[in-house]
């Protein structure tokens, strides 16, 4: 296997890992908020003690995503130097501005929160509960700011170095001007400047415009999309624990109080998602056609287009095994892939007729043309599927997640109603019973749709790593083994199914044990007491 | 000074803010096997409890400084340093891991298992740190590409492994004042006892690192040469804090004393960056292919970009840093609601 194969299994396998943690603690921190709002608003102590209970769950959640994120950080320059130095000028900024702007203020402002009980008073546990929360949402624009950047990179220009001799003539880096002194510059490249393999040591990305490449088309779309997610999955699992409680008996009145946040977050979510998806979805029939014709298993480019509901789609090989184009064996409702795309809804008819582009034409010949000049027609039909996502797979997570999607809005849209009429915690029906049953396992589909939705995202970008710029195989480190790869990724394996193992047994235990009424949970864990107080200063809170 | 230069000193200041900071949790690992009874070892651990993951922020944000702003120097040293990166991360998984769990269950086994993760893990970050440090210093094989050309045990060198040997020392030593502002009765008595053995033990380490710098590397050499006032006084400074650690414990004055060790690791991040500018990763043998604050860098665009964003947000990070550990600051007591 090649270190380009391996590193983005390793990184797939530590993203997929890490992404399970802040989608929590980015939702929770929210119901966090809701909390001690309720709690300094009300005084009532059911609200202290649930706070107490999810701040601790909250610490460890945040404990594990802390240390799962630094390799993903680091990966970028031990996996992937050629990109580090490839985008180093855009990418490494919003990197750097979640480090000072967001990372600083959660973790610090999580002290206060988790041990902090005693030291404060509740107006500035809030506060600080404010914090968490904000530093949380802070580092989710700045990673997506930065992701998108790989999808629709805007604001920048490709540049090149030169060396400058003493005349003031200009000699590409490797030219060997003996013991001539010389400077260095950098040349602008054509728009049109085609990145070559032998060129990352000295051809790179250079800023712009920070305003383009920060706001690029299609951060503020995904954002709302992956922040939403993550309020769905907090809220979820909030609503998974306390439907557990419930069922089980136990802790009524905290699980009463917090089903109820926890509802009420994912409706809102869930509603506000239909949107936020739809316009994400049509982001990507602009700016990544080919992604959006692989994801719908789009053959060929036509008018009435039909959106995959279930089913598959199949790569179809020519005689000589090459893979020509897919085979589509999917469920599909007629013409609502074109209306969908269109964004025009009361239109319905005419929207129908909007042309969605398919892989046969996907990427444009004109595109092609420019990656492969002087090239036939033909010889670029062949060429075409080489720059086509794997679309099988993204057929299946794109459609996964939707599934699940709209699983979760009946859920919560259901869960609502029930609640609204003072239905919800009515065990003795079985039908309430049953539906509590599937709330409990909800975390588990809401993580299943963020992971589908990454790996949808993820995937669709391939064979590129910055879209229609630089290829994922020619951004891998040169310096790096095989072998060293294969050692750490066995490593990570290991020591991430560990992580599983504990995580889930010790968060079963602090949900068997649930929140402890009227103190407790001054920690994180039981060990974990603040640091006491002098006798000479006061308690608060 | 150019933007270069402003950034060489910032990802400097981003380094020594972690060095001083998550310095002393690494080095309360070690200590942390030396004390046997679980309360005491338990005190150790709520000492460094709220604010390590804090701490360990500073290496992410280092990171990230590194890569906006010598995007070059990132992924030469990244993956060149593969193996011993990845060993670190590993390292920093089970610290973080084992300061999370160990409480979670009483049993004997079970803690020792987690304080024995916990120790081995937080040596290991540190040793690895220094290595890292080490070899930048010494300097590493690069190509014209700015490739690193060597393996493992390239960087496993002699030199290294002091450098990485003496880091352990003075983050143990750092950890020991940190420890003695936060303990109470015999546990602190003990603590000020081991300052006998941890301050001069990090001399020692110190003397001999800067001994085999001045009489192995060359490059190193040429630099001293160039500005011999600034290194000799940096150099007097850091051993004139490092001794007035034991000065301040003979008078009582615990406080001071920490920060005499915070001086120390100032100082000794100060004569590195003052010894290796404008380098940032020196190639040995071919000099020529070192990278340097310009080299190595971003653009003047995003340089000054970075620093606008670096000039609004760190005194924002400090001032709440601040304010944090003055609200935990004081003794830890494990009370009678601790388990």
């Amino acid at each position: 296997m090649t270190v380009e194969l391996l590193s983005r299994i390793q990184f797939g396998v530590t993203t997929s890992f890490h992404f399970l943690f802040p989608p929590m603690t980015i939702g929770i921190s929210v119901i966090l908020v809701i909390l001690q709002t309720l709690r300094v608003a009300t005084g009532k102590a059911i609200y202290l003690d649930l706070s107490k209970f999810w701040t601790r769950v909250f610490g460890l959640i945040f404990a594990i995503g802390v240390a799962t994120g630094i390799p993903l950080e680091f990966q970028f320059g031990t996996n992937w130097a050629q990109y580090a130095r490839f985008v180093g000028d855009i990418f490494g900024s919003p990197l750097a501005i979640e480090g000072i702007y967001a990372f600083f203020l959660e973790s610090g402002f999580l002290a206060l929160l988790l041990f902090g009980w005693n030291k404060v008073g509740p107006r500035t546990h809030l506060f600080a509960t404010c914090m968490v929360a904000l530093g949380a949402h802070f580092s989710a624009i700045w990673i997506i700011v930065a992701n998108s950047w790989m999808h629709t990179p805007a604001g920048y220009h490709l540049a090149r170095q030169m060396k400058v001799a003493a005349d003031g003539q200009l000699f590409p880096m490797t030219t060997d001007l003996g013991t001539a002194a010389f400077t260095v510059t950098e040349v602008a490249l054509p728009a049109d400047y085609v990145v070559q393999p032998t060129d990352l040591h000295h051809v790179r990305a250079v800023i712009d415009d920070f305003y383009l490449a920060i706001l690029n088309p299609s951060t503020l779309d995904r954002l709302t999309h992956t922040v939403l997610a993550c309020w769905i999955t907090g809220a979820f699992v909030v609503v998974g624990v306390s439907a557990w409680w419930l069922l089980r008996g136990k802790h009524l009145e905290a699980a009463r109080a917090s089903i109820r946040i926890g509802i009420a977050v994912a409706t809102v979510a869930c509603l506000l998602q239909l949107v936020a998806a739809d316009s994400t979805a049509r982001g990507v029939a602009i700016h990544q056609p080919t992604k959006l014709a692989a994801i719908e298993g789009l053959s060929t480019t036509r008018t009435q287009a039909g959106l995959g509901v279930v089913g598959f789609v199949r790569w179809k090989y020519g005689d000589d095994g090459q893979i020509v184009g897919i085979e589509d064996h999917a469920l599909r409702i007629p013409g609502m892939l074109s209306v969908l795309v269109s964004g025009k809804f009361l239109h319905l008819r005419e929207a129908a007729q909007t042309e969605v582009k398919g892989l046969a034409d996907l990427p444009s010949t004109e595109f092609l043309r420019t990656r492969h000049p002087g090239a036939t027609d033909e010889e670029l039909a062949q060429l075409r599927p080489s720059y086509w996502p794997n679309a099988p797979l993204v057929f299946q997570t794109y459609h996964l997640m939707i599934a699940l999607g709209v699983t979760l809005t009946m859920l919560a849209v259901i869960g609502c109603t029930l609640l609204v009429r003072g239905r919800l915690d009515r065990t003795h029906s079985r039908f309430i019973r049953a539906f509590l049953a599937i709330l409990v396992v909800s975390p588990v589909l809401a993580h299943l749709a963020t992971q589908a939705g990454w790996f949808t995202a993820e995937f669709g970008r391939q064979p590129w790593i910055v879209y229609e710029v630089l290829k994922t195989v020619d951004a891998a480190s040169t310096v790096v083994k095989p072998g060293q790869v294969m050692f750490s990724l066995a490593l990570f394996f290991i020591i991430y199914l560990l992580l599983t193992y504990l995580f889930t047994t010790l968060f079963a235990r602090m949900v068997s044990q649930g929140p402890i009424a009227g103190g407790g949970g001054h920690g994180v864990v039981e060990g974990w007491k603040p640091l006491s107080l002098r006798s000479d200063r006061q308690t608060k809170g | 000074m150019d933007l270069n230069t402003i950034w060489f000193v910032l990802v400097c200041v981003l380094l020594t803010g972690y060095a001083v900071l998550d310095g002393f949790d690494l080095g309360t690992g070690p200590l942390l096997l030396l004390v046997k009874d679980d309360s005491e070892r338990r005190v150790f651990l709520n000492a460094i409890g709220p604010i390590w993951n804090g701490n360990e922020v500073w290496l992410v944000t280092a990171g990230g400084a590194l890569f906006a702003a010598f995007p070059y120097v990132y992924a030469t040293v990244f993956s060149g340093f593969y193996d011993t990166f990845m060993l670190l991360l590993f390292a920093l998984i089970f610290r973080a891991t084992a300061i999370e769990f160990r409480s979670q269950r009483p049993s004997r086994l079970w803690r020792s298992a987690w304080d024995l993760a916990f120790a081995v893990s937080s040596l290991t970050s540190a040793l690895l740190v220094g290595i890292a440090i080490g070899n930048l210093a010494w300097g590493i094989p690069l190509d014209a590409n700015h490739e690193f050309q060597g393996t493992l045990l390239t960087l496993l060198n002699p030199y290294a492994l002091c450098v990485g040997v003496t880091t352990v020392l003075l983050f143990v030593m750092h950890a020991n004042l940190y420890l003695i502002l936060k303990t109470e009765g015999s546990l602190h008595a003990r603590l000020l006892h081991w300052t006998k053995f941890t301050v001069p033990a990090y001399l020692v380490a110190f003397f001999s690192m800067n001994a085999a710098t001045l009489l192995l590397s060359p490059h190193i050499a040429t630099a001293i040469r160039n500005r011999a006032p600034v290194l000799v006084a940096i150099f007097v400074a850091s051993i004139a804090v490092t001794l007035n650690i034991l000065r301040e414990i003979k008078h009582g004055h615990e406080g001071r004393a920490f920060v005499s060790s915070a001086l120390s690791i100032i100082t000794l991040m100060m004569l590195f960056g003052a010894a290796i500018f404008p380098n940032l990763v020196v190639s040995t043998p071919t000099l020529a292919n070192s990278l340097n604050i310009y080299n190595g860098s971003a653009t003047d665009k995003s340089l000054g970009f970075m620093f606008v964003v670096a000039l609004i947000g760190m005194p924002i990070v400090l001032a709440y840093t601040v304010t944090i550990y003055y609200v935990f600051r004081g003794k830890v007591q494990l009370t009678d609601e601790s388990y």
